[in-house]
């Protein structure tokens, strides 16, 4: 590789030629404040928070766009920067509502920690216009407070680089610039996924999860009310980060022993209805196939990706397997099988789910999952959430012990954790497909061949006398891109997993932020060495998945399977 | 055509064709550019119809042509009888057509009162020896016309006129005989800058991109004129689009581009017109397209039109509007010259600049590099506009002086009022007093002084003009038309906006002025793009030169110009006659009283217009 | 105002374009010469059919100020506010213009004969202040002119 020299306040350094300032400097341990800037986003260079001095130019260049060049020198810390730089988070403050003590974004405040950071300690154009913006609620998932928007467009390049739904744009220009949805629409009246990404890059409260920890505390303090809570794989494996733990630090036990401090009455897991999914999924896929049933069959479990199927590609819903979510499935279970084995009044049932997601919220709110003769799942809180609730009580996560689930939701196999990462639900669902297909049970567990983080990886497995050819997507952008091959019938698979978020579950758009590559990969290892050090890791070998369909259901896709644990979709074309 | 003499032998043959017309025919020419016809051109012309019709004259021929830069002048009529003076007419009316036709039309006598000049190569002088030549009036004298020279002179809309002008020459003599890189050596040579505003040298430019290698390559003519009080672009383009034409191809060809787009403003329907009309008269006649001169070389031209957004000037917003987006700048380096429009290298330059590239090849760079200083070469064409006696285009050598312009071409201030500021170089420019007006108009002793070239419009102010307010105004521009993607531009130029607008409303506050310092200096050093980087310099500007003004505001409230209308009202004094003058020109019914009696004024109708004072004619109404 | 919209016209203006890169504003342009306004109709309708997500369409159509989003005058009046136009009274011109018809800039006239607007500058600088009304550009005005120049269309 080419490298220049450069003068970074006054010490030399070698670095690749063709790097930015920001990214010689990020190399080099140099701190430079970013507010636009996201290390997986194409940088814009608008915020101009960035800028350093450099004696190649007349004004000061903004780092995170200006390339290095031999022989330049850099200062990053000048009194003439550092002036600037405060000048612009003062004009961003201006324009800004000045309710951080109760903003749910405190703390976790971009904007906030630079200007502590910077030492802004006075307005000087205080009482100018300020943006006037009534707050966007109109999905259960998502806020909008466009007041709280610095313009950074973060969350226009998520939308639109990585997720290519373009929700979100530039309207107007100049002081009334405005990000919105087109014609400055709610998110529920455009044709928004849900996913959340937005939220995750958006560095002020401008675009945030639906706060619904409240409705928890309601509920756990209800006594009439019996309080199941449960939550997603993802969730052992990022939770941790909300209290400073290294990404990746699996907490499963310390989580379920917070959870009972809370005081939840039953603390039950989800995996174990994702083995569920599997096995009513896995025959639903072996009937597709033996009946010559439409194919290629995609999942269903993440309702990012249920929704864009929805508002976008409503023609290709027979592909979508009609098996529920782990989160359906486990409502009605909850409200029906659990219900009459514990001898309680379903109605006085409260269940919560916590999940890396936000249009899970959504999902939940669905008239179609009430299967069970009340809605099956009540409240749905993000891990960010969850890690706020818990936060509240000042508990000394790190140093919990661990406690166990609850039977008889609490158990779930290794088959099930890896739900929370791309490429997870194939291979669980292999797992289980080859041994049914073919009757046998086999030493191989591990289908490497589907795992990875690309946006788009493709397969053939052999199971029995068929090739099975499988494709794994995640990010809404190559989904949407499948979709296009699936409507034009190029898409030559059985079966295709597609995730919503980077990477799956554990990029979802409810998960502990700042969130990046690195974190990402952390919490996917994380899964899989769970799964490693699982004793069982098949789902059609979990006993109480087995238990439950001796007692309760019969056989997968029976006529009580199906009606609890199958759904339906509709065309919301927008 | 293949060759150069092929193009001259086309060029004889057009030449004679107008000699046997001009042998027979009267003709006459309407300036029809915009601000002819925003002075009444249509109206003129209809008349002129008729009054031919009504004389029955068979052997008169009406023509079209673009505007000479005289707008104080327009309604312009030049009349030329076979073998006679061409004479031109200014400030001609419906009314004054029927002196015109009989007197000069029929009679071949100058109608002395209308006339403004008469073209010195005429070799006939009988009957017009009274009219003065046009080289020798006042507003000529100084001037030199190299890309007006054709400006009001052919009519644009026929490439054989521009032809027998000498049009295309300089592409058939490229095209002919030189490699890109000695066109590229010869603007160099030439010493021709930018005209659109920094001044950067073209072959510089063309260099870089003639240097960038890519299967495409673009050459962009900006025709944005987007700077309020310019619009010697628009001049061009609607009087001698040809010109424009001819310089892209040049361009194309020196930096490898096959494929040109015009990027115009839609506040210019007339350029746009005779532009889309040349290229097309271009294409058939074999100026443009494919393989042009049998040289191998293919130059397609388009035009996109601008939608309304004074950022698009700005080169990167440019190449994002063409691209269909919005004209949000992007950070630069990558440079257009490198990776501009679709990802491409690409140049751009103004119309000025390209209208200033066939004479160069035609006439040579030495020739070019004769005129001018040493740092900026040739000529420059200025817009003359404001409190100015003669308001309009005035080309000029570049070194001339301020002083010059205004005084000796301009005609000095209107109505004999004093000369306070002149602002250059638009929004991102500066005012420069009194005492700067002996500097001479070059890119670099603008810069020193704290203005800018712009694009070349010259606004010039009296003393009844507040330069807080003018300040203000630029701010105000600046701010609407800011993209609103850095942060500096967006809330900084708003701010600094509020406090102008508190200032002149005598609510400025100590400490204001360091306050907009500060804030304007940060701007400066940390916007995004160019405008935003200079959108202060007109505070910057005003607070050099005339601080005390924004003091009074801020410290008397009290406006010394007298023209903030917060800090004014009109008032109607016992010295009223009332004879109603001031009532029936109120636009908006404000002013009340009865025959005789003193009259009054409805300050909650009031709109502080002035109206009143100017047709008072006791000067009973004054300013307070 | 365009009770319906004709689809079959925006095609039109579609396949012209059709084999060009860039079309969006070109587009724009020729459906508001249509209706004079850019009916959210067809920017849906825009949409689907050159690909081009809806945030971007609109995003487009809020940036420049020559789009429109809602119905206009019949007759449309640009008050120049350009720096000679200011410097030679424009905004008296503007203010006798909102006095006349009673509407700020940016607005239509109840009866739907006129729009105000402001423009940044029409280049007819010489002959400042001027307006523009419609096609027809009317230069050295004067607030006292305002009330027979708008008496003129009707």
């Amino acid at each position: 590789m080419a490298m220049v020299s450069i003068t970074v306040n006054g010490k030399k350094f070698q670095v690749p030629a063709g790097m930015t300032i920001l990214q010689a400097c990020r190399m080099k341990d140099i701190y430079i404040p970013t507010l636009c800037y996201h290390p997986e986003l194409k940088p814009a260079g608008a915020c101009r928070l960035c800028v350093v001095e450099v004696n190649m130019a007349k004004t000061l260049v903004a780092a995170c766009v200006y390339p290095v060049a031999d022989g330049m020198e850099v200062k990053t810390n000048s009194e003439r920067v550092r002036k600037a730089r405060r000048t612009i988070v003062e004009l961003l403050l201006t324009n800004h509502p000045k309710d951080c003590l109760t903003c749910l974004k405190s703390s976790k405040c971009e904007l906030q920690k630079i200007a502590q950071e910077l030492g802004v300690r006075k307005l000087r154009f205080e009482g100018g216009e300020r943006r006037q913006h009534i707050k966007d609620e109109s999905t259960p998932s998502l806020v909008r407070d466009p007041e709280k928007c610095i313009l950074c467009g973060r969350c226009v390049r998520m939308c639109h680089d990585i997720q290519g739904m373009d929700v979100y744009g530039f309207q107007k220009r100049g002081f009334n610039t405005l990000v919105a949805p087109a014609f400055d629409c709610g998110l529920g009246d455009v044709a928004c996924s849900l996913c959340g990404q937005c939220a995750t890059v958006c560095p002020t409260g401008a675009i945030m999860e639906r706060d619904d920890t409240d409705k928890v505390w309601a509920a756990v303090n209800d006594p009439d009310k019996i309080v199941l809570v449960q939550m997603a794989p993802s969730v052992r494996v990022a939770l941790g980060e909300e209290f400073g733990m290294a990404p990746g630090s699996i907490v499963t036990g310390k989580m379920v022993s917070a959870l009972r401090k809370m005081g939840f009455d039953y603390v039950f897991d989800i995996n174990f209805a994702a083995d569920l999914t599997i096995m009513e999924e896995g025959y639903e896929f072996i009937d597709r196939i033996k009946n010559k049933g439409v194919l290629p069959m995609i999942t269903s479990c993440s309702p990012g990706w249920v929704n864009t199927l929805e508002l976008k590609y409503p023609g290709l819903i027979p592909h979508l397997s009609t098996a529920k979510s782990p989160q359906g499935m486990f409502g009605a279970v909850a409200k029906t099988y659990f219900a009459e084995r514990k001898k309680i009044d379903p109605s006085k049932i409260v269940t919560v789910s916590v999940m890396p997601c936000t249009a899970k919220k959504y999902e939940a709110a669905r008239p179609e999952l009430s299967d069970s003769g009340f809605t099956d799942i009540d409240i749905v809180i993000t891990t960010r959430e969850l890690g706020r609730m818990m936060r509240s009580l000042n508990i000394d996560f790190a140093n919990l012990p661990d406690g166990e689930f609850d039977s008889p939701l609490g158990t779930g196999t290794g088959a099930a954790v890896i739900f929370g990462t791309t490429g997870g639900v194939m291979e669980a669902a292999l797992r289980t497909v080859a041994e049914v297909v073919t009757g046998e049970s086999f030493d191989k567990v591990e289908y490497k061949e589907v795992r990875g983080i690309a946006e788009t990886r493709e397969a053939i497995i052999p199971v029995g006398d068929l090739q099975v050819k499988v494709a794994v997507v995640n990010t809404l952008k190559a989904a949407q891109e499948m979709c296009k091959r699936v409507a034009a019938g190029t898409a030559d698979y059985h079966f295709i997993e597609i995730m919503a978020c980077p990477g799956g579950c554990i990029g979802g758009g409810g998960q502990p932020i700042p969130v990046d590559f690195m974190k990402r990969m952390q919490r996917q290892k994380a899964l899989f060495s769970i799964d490693e050090a699982s004793v069982i890791r098949k789902s059609h070998e979990n006993p109480e998945i087995k238990t439950l369909y001796k007692e309760f259901l019969g056989q997968p896709l029976s006529e009580k399977a199906h009606k609890l644990l199958h759904t339906s979709y509709k065309n919301r074309k927008k | 055509m293949k060759t150069l003499a092929d193009l001259q032998t086309l060029r004889a043959e057009y030449i004679k064709k107008l000699q046997i017309v001009a042998a027979e025919k009267v003709l006459v020419l309407i300036g029809m550019g915009t601000c002819g016809i925003a002075a009444g051109a249509k109206q003129v012309m209809v008349s002129l119809q008729e009054e031919i019709k009504a004389h029955n004259l068979s052997n008169v021929v009406i023509k079209q042509t673009g505007c000479i830069g005289m707008c104080e002048q327009e309604v312009l009529v030049d009349i030329v009888r076979p073998n006679e003076a061409r004479v031109t007419y200014g400030k001609v009316k419906p009314s004054d057509v029927k002196i015109l036709v009989e007197e000069h039309i029929i009679g071949g006598r100058a109608v002395k009162e209308l006339a403004v000049g008469r073209y010195p190569d005429a070799n006939v002088d009988k009957g017009y020896g009274d009219v003065p030549k046009y080289r020798e009036i006042d507003f000529c004298k100084k001037q030199q016309h190299l890309v007006l020279e054709h400006c009001g002179v052919i009519d644009p809309s026929s490439i054989e006129e521009y032809i027998a002008v000498g049009g295309y020459e300089g592409l058939a003599k490229v095209l002919t005989s030189m490699t890109p890189e000695a066109v590229i050596d010869e603007i160099k040579k030439s010493g021709l800058r930018g005209r659109g505003g920094g001044g950067f040298p073209t072959g510089v430019k063309w260099q870089f991109a003639h240097n960038s290698q890519a299967d495409q390559k673009y050459i962009i003519c900006n025709a944005d004129e987007g700077d309020p009080g310019a619009f010697m672009d628009r001049s061009v383009m609607e009087g001698d689009p040809h010109r424009v034409v001819e310089g892209m191809a040049i361009g194309g060809f020196a930096i490898g581009a096959t494929e040109g787009y015009v990027y115009i403003r839609a506040e210019y329907p007339l350029a746009v017109k005779h532009l889309r009309e040349a290229i097309t008269a271009a294409e058939q006649a074999g100026f443009l397209g494919d393989n042009i001169f049998g040289s191998g070389f293919s130059f397609h031209l388009h035009i996109k039109e601008g939608a309304g957004a004074f950022v698009c000037g700005e080169e990167t917003a440019l190449m994002q509007s063409i691209e269909g987006k919005r004209g949000m700048p992007r950070p630069r380096p990558p440079f257009p010259a490198v990776s501009g429009l679709w990802g491409k290298p690409t140049n751009i330059n103004n119309v000025e600049t390209f209208a200033n590239v066939a004479m160069i090849m035609v006439k040579g760079a030495d020739w070019y590099a004769g005129m001018g200083t040493d740092g900026s070469k040739g000529t420059k064409v200025f817009a003359l506009t404001g409190k100015i006696k003669h308001t309009g285009l005035a080309e000029v050598p570049m070194g001339t002086t301020i002083r010059e312009i205004i005084f000796d071409i301009g005609g000095g201030i209107a109505e004999d009022k004093k000369f306070k500021a002149v602002q250059i170089g638009g929004p991102s420019g500066g005012c420069l007093p009194e005492s700067m007006l002996d500097l001479s108009v070059d890119y670099d002793s603008l810069i020193k002084a704290g203005a800018m070239m712009g694009s070349g419009g010259l606004v010039v102010m009296d003393e009844t003009t507040c330069m807080v307010d003018v300040a203000r105004f630029f701010l105000t521009f600046t701010q609407a038309e800011s993209c609103g993607k850095c942060t500096p531009c967006r809330e900084g130029t708003k701010r600094m906006l509020e406090i102008l607008n508190r200032i002149v409303e005598g609510k400025g506050r100590e400490g204001d002025i360091e306050l907009l310092e500060d804030l304007a200096e940060t701007i400066k050093d940390t916007a995004l793009c160019g405008l935003g980087q200079t959108a202060p310099n007109p505070v910057l500007a005003t607070l050099k030169y005339f601080r005390n003004e924004y003091e009074a505001h801020i410290k008397e409230h009290c406006c010394p110009a007298g023209s903030c209308t917060a800090l004014t009202k009109y008032v109607i004094t016992d010295k009223c006659k009332g004879c109603g003058l001031c009532k029936r020109n109120c636009p908006v019914g404000a002013i009340e009283g009865g025959s005789k009696g003193q009259h009054k004024i409805d300050y909650n109708k009031c709109i502080k217009c002035g109206t009143c004072m100017a047709n008072c004619p006791f000067k009973a109404i004054v300013r307070e | 105002m365009p009770a319906e919209i004709d689809y079959q016209q925006v095609d039109k203006i579609l396949a012209k374009y059709a084999n060009d890169k860039g079309t969006l504003i070109p587009i724009m342009q020729e459906v508001q010469n249509l209706y004079n306004y850019l009916p959210k109709a067809v920017l849906e309708y825009l949409s689907q059919k050159t690909e081009i997500p809806l945030s971007e369409i609109y995003g487009v159509a809020t940036f420049y100020s020559l789009f429109h989003l809602n119905p206009r005058g019949k007759y449309i009046i640009r008050c120049c506010q350009g720096t000679a136009c200011h410097v030679r009274g424009g905004a008296g011109i503007l203010a006798a213009l909102e006095k006349h018809l009673g509407i700020k800039a940016g607005e239509t006239t109840a009866d739907g004969r006129f729009t105000l607007e402001t423009v940044a500058c029409l280049g007819a600088c010489g002959l400042a202040p001027v307006m523009q009304v419609n096609e027809d550009t009317h230069g050295r005005m004067t607030p006292t002119k305002v009330p027979t120049i708008l008496a003129g269309y009707k």
